[in-house]
């Protein structure tokens, strides 16, 4: 039975999820990247109103395909861009409210901690599989900052079964990340000779 | 006739000849609905090569999420395929290369116009992500219709054009890496930098991935020797049997990292090292690692 968690996401969502759990996300979905991140922090550094509420809320980092129909927006496909890009921003998007972030790549100590300190996890969608992710979501409800390019304005999603994403970062400050890299560097080590 | 005449005669017939025979008139509105073709179908079909390789994985992979991974992401390029859709979101820049024989006449218009033609055409006609801002620092307006496209020309012998289009995505483009080494690192140095390179990049490339080295050359040209490597066929050699031995070895040592499908570890990080090289400065050993995801986008045609 797939494990499916609905939006707005709870403290007990997140303090359930362990590394490597599989799960699916039902409800709302915000793409943002780095100039829907830069937005918001200029927009709070104004003290402007943000045209989404972030509490309990699920982050992709993602620039989709969409197509202008009659009627609104529809999605050609979605998949998740490197999450690295949006580290500066680790404490700022805690401090939102949002639950889950989504991406690929995993991020740094600075989202690590904001993970612990905000109850966050980071969820790993497959990359290169844009055309499969895309299946899980319903509709697009609205964008906002269309003005900054399709890529990087804030769409929001509402999906019907998004995923599968993978736990890789959770809110007691594990990530799975972490241990492969070092694994990598210790087979260099052992595969040549120091310079 | 003089002989000076029947020189001057003769030297005549032949420029005549030669011109006759060797001057092919090329439209260039061909060129335009070559990229636009290629820009769309690159996108919508993962290569050949790259679906093979794909498959040899899954059989070898040794992780059973890996091996999850790669079966998710074959059916992903299954879907592209049969629904006419991108594989991956993120469709790239338009890389095109072009080579033209020096017989050819392009007629009909600018080439390079003809190309970003293509490429608008193709982007906008195909759905295809646009992800191109004028301007790097200051302005990054997106250009809305993914021109201008990279080009890169060579003027080669011969009546033919060849255009490549590779669509160079961002996150693979990003953990790209060059370094000036010097000719006492050699083999070794350049294995261990290329293998660090993929370490360090981890799982943002979208592994399993394709690794383009270029070698040789100077700081610019290794740079694209690495980039043209990658529009080389997943599983095709060097024709240089030391090359194509060295990115055999490559590629088991990149696969010895533990990195494996979508950065989850397992033994299939990489599908393919393509490796091509130059002449260089006696001082110098340069080299360059650029990366593709498995999807990697990239066509031909010869026009």
């Amino acid at each position: 039975m797939d494990r499916v968690l609905e939006t707005p996401l709870t403290a007990d969502d997140i303090n359930s999820l362990k590394l490597g759990d599989v799960v699916y996300i039902k409800g709302i979905v915000y793409t943002a990247r780095d100039m829907a991140h830069m937005t918001v922090r200029d927009k709070l550094e104004k003290s402007q109103n943000l045209p989404v509420d972030f509490q309990g809320s699920a982050v992709f980092h993602a620039g989709p395909v969409v197509k202008k129909t009659h009627t609104g927006w529809e999605l050609g496909v979605i998949g998740p861009t490197t999450s690295v890009r949006m580290e500066p921003y680790a404490e700022m998007v805690g401090k939102l409210g949002v639950k889950a972030i989504i991406g690929k790549g995993g991020m740094r100590e600075g989202s690590r901690d904001a993970f612990q300190k905000y109850g966050q996890v980071y969820l790993q969608a497959a990359p290169g599989c844009a055309a499969l992710l895309a299946d899980g979501i319903e509709e697009i409800q609205e964008v906002h900052w269309f003005d900054l390019g399709m890529p990087e304005a804030l769409w929001v999603l509402k999906a019907r079964k998004f995923g599968p994403l993978v736990v890789t970062m959770d809110c007691r400050g594990g990530s799975i990340y972490e241990g492969i890299k070092s694994k990598a560097i210790k087979t260099i080590d052992a595969l040549y000779q120091p310079a | 006739m003089t002989a000076i005449d029947s020189l001057y005669v003769s030297n005549i017939q032949e420029r005549v000849i030669r011109l006759g025979k060797a001057t092919r008139e090329l439209d260039v509105s061909e060129v335009t609905k070559a990229v636009r073709q290629m820009c769309i179908s690159a996108n919508y079909n993962v290569p050949e090569g790259s679906i093979l390789a794909l498959k040899k994985a899954l059989e070898t992979e040794e992780s059973s999420v890996g091996k999850e991974v790669l079966a998710r992401i074959l059916e992903n390029h299954k879907i592209a395929r049969e629904e006419c859709l991108a594989a991956c979101q993120d469709t790239g820049v338009a890389m095109v290369f072009i080579e033209v024989g020096q017989n050819v006449k392009l007629i009909g218009g600018e080439l390079y116009d003809a190309i970003n033609e293509g490429v608008r055409q193709g982007y906008i006609d195909g759905y295809l992500r646009k992800s191109v801002v004028t301007d790097p620092l200051f302005e990054r307006v997106n250009t809305g219709d993914n021109t201008p496209a990279f080009i890169y020309t060579d003027i080669v012998p011969g009546s033919d054009v060849k255009i490549t289009v590779a669509a160079k995505g961002g996150g693979a483009e990003n953990m790209s890496g060059l370094r000036m080494l010097t000719p006492a690192a050699g083999v070794e140095g350049i294995k261990k930098f290329v293998v660090e390179q993929v370490a360090e990049a981890g799982p943002n490339p979208c592994p399993p991935i394709v690794v383009g080295v270029g070698i040789g050359g100077t700081f610019d040209r290794v740079a694209l020797l690495a980039k043209k490597a990658l529009t080389r066929s997943v599983g095709s050699h060097n024709a240089h049997p030391m090359y194509a031995k060295l990115e055999a070895e490559l590629l088991e040592e990149i696969n010895k990292l533990g990195i494996g499908p979508q950065g989850f570890g397992g033994r299939t990080t990489a599908l393919g090292v393509n490796i091509e090289f130059a002449p260089c400065h006696i001082a110098s050993l340069p080299v360059a690692v650029n990366l593709n995801c498995h999807v990697g986008p990239h066509e031909s045609v010869i026009l």
